[in-house]
C-alpha cells in the first residue's frame, strides 16, 4: 500500500518591532535576564496591554504579501493555561476571527513549482524563556522575551513531501526577510516551526491521524525530522497499527521523534475575547496605504531581473538571496548599464571578499558607483580585466574609488600604439633566435613574445592590442 | 432525580484546570455550593437571544494603539523584588519536567 | 465639630483662610483612627509617616498660593488600587506581602492634586464579596452597629468615611461594591462609566464591570473627587476619551421638569418594608422638588444576577490565573513540583468565595460549557443594556432603591452563597449595562441603621447624577447623625 504524507506548517515568526506587542519595553534580543521588563509584560496586578500599532501593520504587510484576505474587523481573545513563561496565566492571542485567512504562496521545489494554502495568520504575544538547573530540582524564568509581537501563519494541509515542507519554508522566510518584519533567525528562535503530519492512503481522501511535531530549530532538522517521521509512521501503518494523536519532540542527535505522550494532557484552553482590548477595525484606505508601500517581493523580482537584465535564474537567485544585495546589483547596473558584466562581478568578487570576512553586502566597502565605475573603464579600455582584479581588490581593502587606485598604483592600461610597437620592436630586436623559431612555425614561442611584451610594460599592456601588434609584427 | 449540575468529578477535572485542590468535605460542600449556582443560571435558558451579538464591551471603542517606542523598563532588581524565590537574575521555580 | 467631621470642600475654606493647615486635618484624622480603629477594623495598612510628611508639604504649597484640586485633603484608598512602594493586597493572603513598584493612574491624580494619602482599606478578598467577610485580614465592622457589615467589596472605603477616619476615599465597583456600602454606611457612593475612570493600576476581578469610584460625605465631595479621578488614559484600552466636564458645575442647579423613571422590577417583594418606606419618601421629595414621576420597565432585571454570575466569573479566574506563586505573592512551602506549588499556593492562597468564583467561571468558560453559559450569558447581557437604552428614552434618571436590607449581622449570610449574591441585585444590571449610578443617603431605620437610594442615568451622565443627587440632598433635609463607633 502506498502512502502519501499530508502536512501542515505553524510558523511563528517574531517581529522586528523596536518594542513589545503590549507595552513599551524594547523587544531587542539578547539582553541580561529580565531587564527588558515592565509591570505589564510581568503580568503584575492591576496592569493592562495596549496594542502596539506597528505590529497590526506588519500583520497586514504580511498578509498582503502572501495573498490573503484580510478581515476588517478582528479582536483578541485569551488562550488559558499555566506554565512559568506565561505571567499572566494567559497568553493574549487571536481565536474566532483572524485578521487575515485563506492565501497562498508559490513555491518551487525539484524544478516544479507548487502552490501552498495559507489558512489564517494572527498576531499574538510570544512567552517568557525557562531554563533549567542540570544539578538542582530547580528552573529559572527569564520574562524578557515575554510579550515579543508574533504572528503565527498557519498552512493549509496542502504539503506533500519533507522536500515541499522544506521549500516553503524558504519561502515564507525569504517574504518575511524581505518585507524586513521579522530577521528570520532559527536558532535565535525568531522564527519557528511546527509540523502537524500524517499519512493516508494514495489516492484517498480522509485525513489519517496526525502527529505534532515541535522542537525542530533549522530548514534541515525541519526536513529530517519530517522525513524520519513519514517513516515512522509508514511503519506502524504497515504494520496494521495506528498512529497515535500526539506531540512528538525532534531530537537532533539520534534523529528520531520522541513521543510526549504521557507528559502531555489535552488543554483545554477555555479561550473567550479578552476584555481588556478592544476590537481592531483595519479600513480601506489603511490596506491601500500597506500596499502602496509594500516592497517588490523576491519572486517578483528574481522575474524581472531575468527579463530586463537578462540574466539566468541561476544568477538572480543569488542576486535577490537579500533585498540589500539586490538593490546593491540594481544600483550598479543603473551606474554603468552592464547587467551581465556588473552581475558576474557581485557574485564573483563582491560576494567572496564579503563571505570572507563574513560580512553583510550592506558593510560592503566598495559602493555601487564604485564598482561601476570600474566595469566602465574596463569597457573603456582604460583598464584590462586581469588589472581590475587587482583594483577591486584595492577598492575593498581601502573603500576609494577606481580612479584614485589606479592612479596610485598607476595601472592605467597602456594603449598607445606608436609605444607599444616601441617596445615591441626591442623584444624582437633582442630576440633573433626565437622570431626565427616563430617564422619557421613554432606557435608556441608566441606565448614567450606575449610574456616580454607584458613584462617589459609591468602588465599594463592592452592585452589584446600586444597580440594584435605581435602578429603583424612578427610575420615580417 | 435531582438536578445535578456539576458532579465530583467534574469538580476535580475543573479544580486541576483552575490549579486548586480541595480536601475532602471541602469538595463535598463546594460540590453543592456549585450546583446550587448553576441551578440558578438555568433561569438564562427562559431568555431568546436569537439573533443577539454577545456584548464583551458596555462601551463600544475600537483601535486603541500605542506607537512603536521604547519606553523604560523596570530595572532587574526592581522586576525581581517582590518574587519568592530568585536566583541569577531570573525567578526561581521548582523544576519543570518537559 | 472636629476636622474629621468636615468634607472636603468645607476644609479647602478653612484651608484658603489659613483657620486651619493640613497638618492639623492629618493629625484629626489620625487621632480619630487611633480612637476607633481597633472597633471598625477599616484599614489594613496605615501610611501616617508618609501621610504627616505628605500634610507638610501640602502647608507648604498652600502658603505659597499652590492649591491643587486636593491639596492637604486626607484620602484612603481600598487595598485594590496599587500604591508604589506601598503594599498592595486586595484583601487577600495571596498578595499579602506584594509590593507594587508603581502607582495606579488614580493614585497618580490623586497625588498631583496633593492630597494626603492615609492608608489602604479594607475590602471583601479580590473584591468578590457584599461584606468584607472575606477579607483575609478579618472583617470591618459597620459604624453604626458594630455587629453588622458595613456592606461590600468597598466595606472598608465606606466605613473609614462614615466613621471619620478619613475625610473621602475611593473604592472599586463591579457589581455594586461602591454604591452598597455606601448605602449601608450612610455616605455617598458613586460609580462612574465604564471607561470614565481609568482601570490601570486597579487589581483586575472582572474587566468589563470593574470601575473606581469615589466614598463621600455629600454630593459636593463626590463632584470634586470626580474632577480628579475622571479622564482618558493611554494606558488602558477601554479607557474613553471623552471630555471630563467640571462636575461642580452640576451642583445646585435643581431638577424642575426632570423625568423619574421608577423600574417596577426593583420594587418586588423581599425588600425591607423600612427600605421600601425610605425610597418611596424619596421619590415624594423629588417631586417636591420638581421632577416627575414614570414608571418604567426594565424586563430583564430578573436575569442580571445569572448574567453577573457567569460573566464576572469567568472574567475572574482568568485575571486571577496570574497568582501562581512564580513572581510575586504567596508561595506554598509544600510544593514538592510545579504542579503542588501551584495548586498548593492558591488552594492556601485564595479564600473560600474567591475559589467558589474560580470554579464558577473556569466551568462556565470550559470546553462544552461555552456556549451554553459564557455566551448565553453576553447575549442577555446586550438586551439588560438595551432595556437602559430604551428606559433612558423616556426618563432623564432612574430611581431605585440601593439594596434590599439595611446592614445585616456579621456571620449572618456567610453559610449561604446565593443568600450573600442576592443582596446587590439593584446595582449589578449598572455595571453589566457601564452607565454610572451614585448612592445616596435617605434615611435611617428605626434602629439607627442608614437607608440608600440609589440614581441611574445614562453613559457619561455622570454630572446628571450629581445634579439630581444634590438637588435630592438639598431637599431631603437630611438630619445629620454620627455613627457610634464604640462597643458592642
Amino acid at each position: 500500500m502506498e502512502f502519501e504524507p499530508v502536512i501542515g506548517l505553524e510558523i511563528h515568526a517574531q517581529l522586528l518591532t523596536d518594542t513589545k506587542i503590549f507595552c513599551g519595553c524594547s523587544a531587542k534580543f539578547g539582553a541580561a535576564p529580565n531587564t527588558h521588563t515592565c509591570p505589564v509584560c510581568l503580568g503584575m496586578p492591576g496592569v493592562l496591554p495596549v496594542l502596539n500599532r506597528k505590529v497590526l501593520e506588519f500583520m497586514i504587510k504580511m498578509a498582503l504579501a502572501t495573498n490573503c484576505a484580510v478581515n476588517r474587523e478582528c479582536n483578541f481573545a485569551r488562550k488559558n493555561y499555566f506554565y512559568p513563561d506565561l505571567p499572566k496565566g494567559y497568553q493574549i492571542s487571536q481565536y474566532a476571527l483572524p485578521p487575515a485567512e485563506h492565501g497562498w504562496v508559490d513555491v518551487e521545489f525539484d524544478g516544479k513549482q507548487k502552490r501552498i494554502g495559507i489558512t489564517r495568520i494572527h498576531m499574538e504575544e510570544d512567552a517568557g524563556k525557562l531554563m533549567h538547573d542540570e544539578h538542582n530540582p530547580a528552573s529559572y524564568v527569564d520574562l524578557n522575551r515575554t510579550g515579543v509581537p508574533l504572528i503565527e501563519i498557519v498552512s493549509e494541509p496542502d504539503i506533500r513531501s519533507a522536500e515541499e515542507a522544506a521549500a516553503y519554508l524558504r519561502r515564507l522566510h525569504e517574504i518575511l526577510v524581505y518585507l524586513e518584519i521579522c530577521d528570520g533567525n532559527m536558532e535565535e528562535g525568531s522564527f519557528r516551526c511546527d509540523a502537524n503530519i500524517s499519512l493516508r492512503p494514495r489516492g484517498t481522501e480522509p485525513f489519517g491521524t496526525r502527529a505534532e511535531l515541535k522542537n525542530m530549530n533549522s530548514f534541515r532538522n525541519v526536513q529530517r525530522a519530517l522525513e524520519y517521521e513519514i517513516k515512522r509512521q509508514q511503519y506502524v501503518l504497515e504494520g496494521g497499527g495506528q498512529v497515535v494523536q500526539e506531540t512528538r519532540l525532534w531530537d537532533d542527535t539520534a534523529g528520531v521523534t520522541h513521543s510526549m505522550r504521557g507528559k502531555e494532557e489535552a488543554h483545554d484552553y477555555r479561550y473567550f475575547p479578552d476584555p481588556d482590548l478592544v476590537p481592531i477595525v483595519i479600513d480601506d484606505a489603511w490596506i491601500e496605504e500597506v500596499r502602496k508601500a509594500q516592497p517588490e517581493l523576491p519572486l517578483e523580482k528574481r522575474e524581472r531581473f531575468m527579463r530586463e537584465y537578462q540574466i539566468p535564474a541561476y544568477d538572480a537567485g543569488v542576486l535577490t538571496t537579500s533585498r540589500a544585495l539586490a538593490d546593491y546589483y540594481e544600483e550598479v547596473v543603473r551606474l554603468c548599464g552592464e547587467p551581465k558584466i556588473a552581475a558576474n562581478w557581485v557574485m564573483g568578487d563582491i560576494l567572496r571578499f564579503l563571505n570572507e570576512e563574513k560580512r553583510d553586502i550592506r558593510e560592503c566597502p566598495i559602493a555601487p558607483a564604485s564598482l561601476a565605475g570600474m566595469i566602465r573603464l574596463i569597457q573603456e579600455g582604460t583598464i584590462s580585466g586581469k588589472m581590475a582584479k587587482e583594483v577591486s581588490e584595492a577598492m575593498y581593502k581601502s573603500g576609494k574609488t577606481p580612479q584614485a587606485i589606479i592612479e596610485e598604483k598607476g595601472l592605467v592600461q597602456i594603449t598607445d600604439e606608436g609605444a607599444l610597437t616601441k617596445t615591441i620592436s626591442e623584444i624582437i630586436g633582442k630576440n633573433p633566435t626565437q622570431v626565427e623559431q616563430y617564422r619557421a612555425g613554432k606557435d608556441k614561442v608566441f606565448g614567450f613574445f606575449v610574456g616580454q611584451a607584458m613584462k617589459a610594460t609591468q602588465g599594463k599592456a592592452n592585452p589584446q592590442m600586444i597580440n594584435d601588434l605581435l602578429k603583424k609584427m612578427l610575420a615580417g | 432525580m435531582e438536578n445535578i449540575k456539576i458532579s465530583q468529578n467534574e469538580v476535580n477535572h475543573v479544580a486541576h484546570l483552575a490549579r486548586l485542590e480541595f480536601g475532602e468535605q471541602e469538595k463535598e460542600k463546594f460540590t453543592s455550593q456549585l450546583n446550587d449556582i448553576l441551578r440558578y443560571m438555568d433561569k438564562l435558558s427562559e431568555v431568546d437571544t436569537a439573533g443577539v451579538e454577545p456584548m464583551t464591551h458596555a462601551i463600544a471603542q475600537k483601535n486603541a494603539f500605542r506607537m512603536d517606542e521604547v519606553v523604560g523598563s523596570l530595572p532587574p532588581e526592581l522586576a525581581l523584588a517582590n518574587a519568592p524565590e530568585s536566583r541569577g537574575g531570573c525567578f526561581q521555580v521548582p523544576k519543570v519536567i518537559e | 465639630m472636629e476636622l474629621y467631621e468636615l468634607t472636603i470642600h468645607e476644609l479647602q475654606d478653612k484651608l484658603r483662610t489659613g483657620e486651619t493647615s493640613s497638618a492639623e486635618i492629618t493629625a484629626s484624622v489620625f487621632g480619630r483612627i487611633d480612637a476607633v480603629e481597633k472597633d471598625i477594623h477599616a484599614y489594613i495598612t496605615l501610611m501616617r509617616e508618609t501621610a504627616l510628611a505628605e500634610a507638610t508639604r501640602a502647608d507648604e504649597a498652600i502658603r505659597k498660593g499652590e492649591i491643587g484640586a486636593l491639596t492637604g485633603i486626607p484620602i484612603a484608598l481600598k487595598d485594590i488600587c496599587c500604591t508604589k512602594d506601598v503594599r498592595t493586597t486586595c484583601g487577600s493572603r495571596i498578595l499579602h506581602n506584594f509590593i507594587p513598584p508603581y502607582d495606579a493612574t488614580v493614585v497618580e491624580k490623586l497625588r498631583a492634586a496633593g492630597a494626603v494619602l492615609t492608608g489602604k482599606t479594607n475590602m471583601d478578598e479580590f473584591a468578590m464579596g457584599s461584606s468584607t467577610e472575606s477579607s483575609f485580614f478579618g472583617a470591618t465592622r459597620n459604624p453604626w452597629d458594630l455587629t453588622r457589615i458595613p456592606g461590600g467589596s468597598s466595606g472598608g472605603s465606606s466605613a473609614a468615611v462614615a466613621a471619620g477616619e478619613c475625610i473621602a476615599s475611593l473604592g472599586s465597583d463591579t457589581g455594586g461594591s461602591i454604591r452598597q456600602p455606601a448605602a449601608l454606611c450612610g455616605v455617598v457612593g458613586l460609580k462612574p462609566t465604564y471607561g470614565r475612570v481609568s482601570r490601570f493600576g486597579l487589581i483586575a476581578f472582572a474587566s468589563s464591570l470593574d470601575q473606581i469610584g469615589p466614598f463621600t460625605k455629600d454630593v459636593e465631595d463626590c463632584a470634586i473627587l470626580m474632577n480628579v479621578i475622571a479622564g482618558y488614559d493611554p494606558r488602558e484600552s477601554t479607557s474613553v476619551p471623552e471630555d471630563v466636564p467640571d462636575y461642580r458645575q452640576f451642583l445646585r442647579r435643581g431638577i424642575e421638569g426632570w423625568t423619574v423613571g421608577i423600574p417596577k422590577e426593583y420594587f418586588i417583594d423581599g425588600i425591607d418594608p423600612e427600605v421600601e418606606a425610605a425610597v418611596r419618601e424619596t421619590i415624594r421629595v423629588v417631586e417636591k422638588a420638581g421632577a416627575k414621576c414614570i414608571e418604567v420597565s426594565l424586563p430583564h432585571t430578573e436575569y442580571c444576577l445569572a448574567v453577573y454570575y457567569i460573566v464576572a466569573p469567568a472574567e475572574a479566574c482568568s485575571n486571577l490565573a496570574r497568582y501562581d506563586g512564580v513572581k510575586y505573592g504567596f508561595r506554598s512551602e509544600e510544593g514538592r513540583d510545579l504542579m503542588e506549588m501551584y495548586k498548593k499556593s492558591r488552594a492556601a492562597g485564595f479564600g473560600a468565595e474567591v475559589k467558589r468564583r474560580i470554579m464558577i467561571g473556569t466551568y462556565a468558560l470550559s470546553s462544552g460549557y461555552y456556549d451554553a453559559y459564557y455566551k448565553k450569558a453576553s447575549q442577555v447581557r446586550a438586551l439588560i443594556k438595551r432595556d437602559f437604552d430604551e428606559a433612558f428614552a423616556k426618563c432623564d434618571v432612574i430611581l431605585t432603591p440601593t439594596t434590599p436590607t439595611p446592614a445585616f449581622r456579621i456571620g449572618e449570610k456567610t453559610g449561604d452563597p446565593m443568600q450573600m449574591y442576592l443582596s446587590d441585585i439593584f446595582t449589578i444590571s449598572t455595571n453589566l449595562a457601564g452607565i454610572p449610578g451614585i448612592s445616596v443617603p435617605c434615611g435611617f431605620t428605626a434602629a439607627g441603621l442608614p437607608i440608600g437610594v440609589q440614581f441611574l442615568a445614562g453613559h457619561f451622565q455622570e454630572g446628571r447624577l450629581i445634579q439630581f443627587a444634590s438637588a435630592y440632598e438639598k431637599e431631603a433635609h437630611l438630619e445629620k447623625r454620627r455613627p457610634r463607633c464604640h462597643g458592642i
